[in-house]
């Protein structure tokens, strides 16, 4: 299921249908026209296919397709901690594909998926450029060498922890 | 103009402008073939399934027959060693993507994918190919046809068919490489609400992979 619109979602597509607006039709504009409504919302939302679609005269149908055919192009809102296992060839011989799986399993989502508070997602990346450190994986802008499927667990909850953290912080002041 | 062109020892006469594919087909010679819609010009054809191929004297190798436009007193053979080992190969690799189960499939005896191993001679395994298959076994996003992917060869007669009736196509590939799919992938259900006036994309799928959904009782 995809995730609800957020209210800064809302007011983003709002923007997005006005430069829409003024905007040249024709097929050939489908992918800058995607482009553009990926940078205003940071993903490709159901409603902003739509918006594409029916600027163009196209069926959205069309405009998944083109959409989808792209690794450029997300479906699912990025997460405030984007979770990046790398599956550069260093990392998928020392077990990538186990680490990835541990997240997906303790976050509950799947790869390309996003949680539903919009606090991590799990996308696939080839090389992040330090094999030695072989399987790595990116939390937010933080690398961690050396993953094991024990510390996936550790990482998820010192996040969260520190959201807890911050919420308490702003609660007093 | 008429011209002529033997196939298979056979004299045959066709327009100037049309593919082998079409005049072999016109001339009632069998040529396997999935992708191909019978109103499909030389460059127009997608040539995307790898069956129909001939060998014709003057090029080095076999061509896919659909995207070639005949010449006055070619020589076009339907059925040497290497057009049925190239078909063959095709075919598996067809079939490693395809969930053979034919039983229960409503498309069982009139499917093309049956049809062609039979002209072939080859059965329905994909041996030495493993077989890959998709999940889920049905997508229901449609609001009133069932499109089952491991069914589907990704021809991409209904995508082509519906744009043709339409102007516009309902329905589309998505995803890329073994992922690829064919859908419908509109969230407004009267936009569809005419497809079961129309059913071209069913009446034209060779392999049952986009059927009409039962109600929920029929099943």
């Amino acid at each position: 299921m995809p995730l609800p619109l957020s209210a800064e979602d809302r007011a983003h597509l709002e923007i997005l249908q006005k430069q829409i607006d003024v905007s040249p039709k024709g097929r050939g504009r489908l992918i800058p026209l995607l482009q553009l409504a990926q940078k205003a919302l940071g993903y490709l939302p159901d409603e902003a296919l739509s918006l594409v679609a029916d600027h163009l005269a196209v069926t959205r149908s069309e405009v998944y397709g083109v959409a989808s055919f792209y690794n450029q192009f997300r479906f699912n809102p990025p997460g405030k901690n984007p979770v990046k296992v790398c599956m550069g060839t260093a990392c998928h011989v020392r077990g990538g594909e186990i680490i990835l799986e541990n997240f997906e399993r303790k976050l509950e989502i799947r790869e390309g998926e996003t949680t539903d508070d919009r606090e991590f997602s799990i996308e696939r990346v080839a090389c992040v450029g330090c094999c030695a450190l072989a399987p790595v994986a990116l939390v937010g802008e933080t690398l961690h060498g050396h993953m094991a499927p024990s510390k996936v667990e550790g990482l998820v909850l010192r996040v969260r922890l520190e959201k807890e953290k911050a919420q308490r912080e702003a609660a007093k002041s | 103009m008429k011209i002529t062109l033997t196939v298979d020892d056979q004299t045959i006469q066709t327009q100037d402008n049309s593919s082998v594919l079409s005049a072999c087909h016109s001339a009632g010679i069998y040529i396997p073939h999935l992708c191909w819609l019978e109103t499909d010009a030389p460059a127009d054809a997608p040539a995307a399934c790898r069956l129909c191929f001939v060998e014709i004297d003057g090029f080095r190798e076999p061509v896919a027959a659909c995207a070639v436009t005949v010449e006055n007193g070619m020589t076009v053979n339907t059925g040497t060693v290497a057009v049925r080992s190239l078909q063959k190969t095709a075919l598996k690799l067809l079939l490693s993507v395809h969930r053979v189960d034919c039983k229960p499939c409503p498309a069982n005896r009139a499917c093309q994918l049956q049809n062609i191993a039979k002209f072939l001679g080859a059965g329905l395994g994909c041996k030495p190919f493993e077989r890959v298959l998709k999940e889920p076994e049905v997508d229901v996003r449609h609001p009133v046809l069932d499109y089952y992917p491991n069914r589907c060869v990704l021809c991409g007669i209904c995508v082509r068919i519906c744009r043709q009736q339409h102007q516009q196509t309902w329905l589309s590939f998505a995803g890329r490489g073994f992922n690829t799919v064919v859908g419908y992938f509109d969230a407004d259900p009267d936009a569809a609400a005419d497809c079961l006036s129309c059913r071209a994309c069913l009446e034209y799928c060779p392999t049952g992979a986009l059927v009409q959904r039962l109600a929920d009782d029929d099943r």
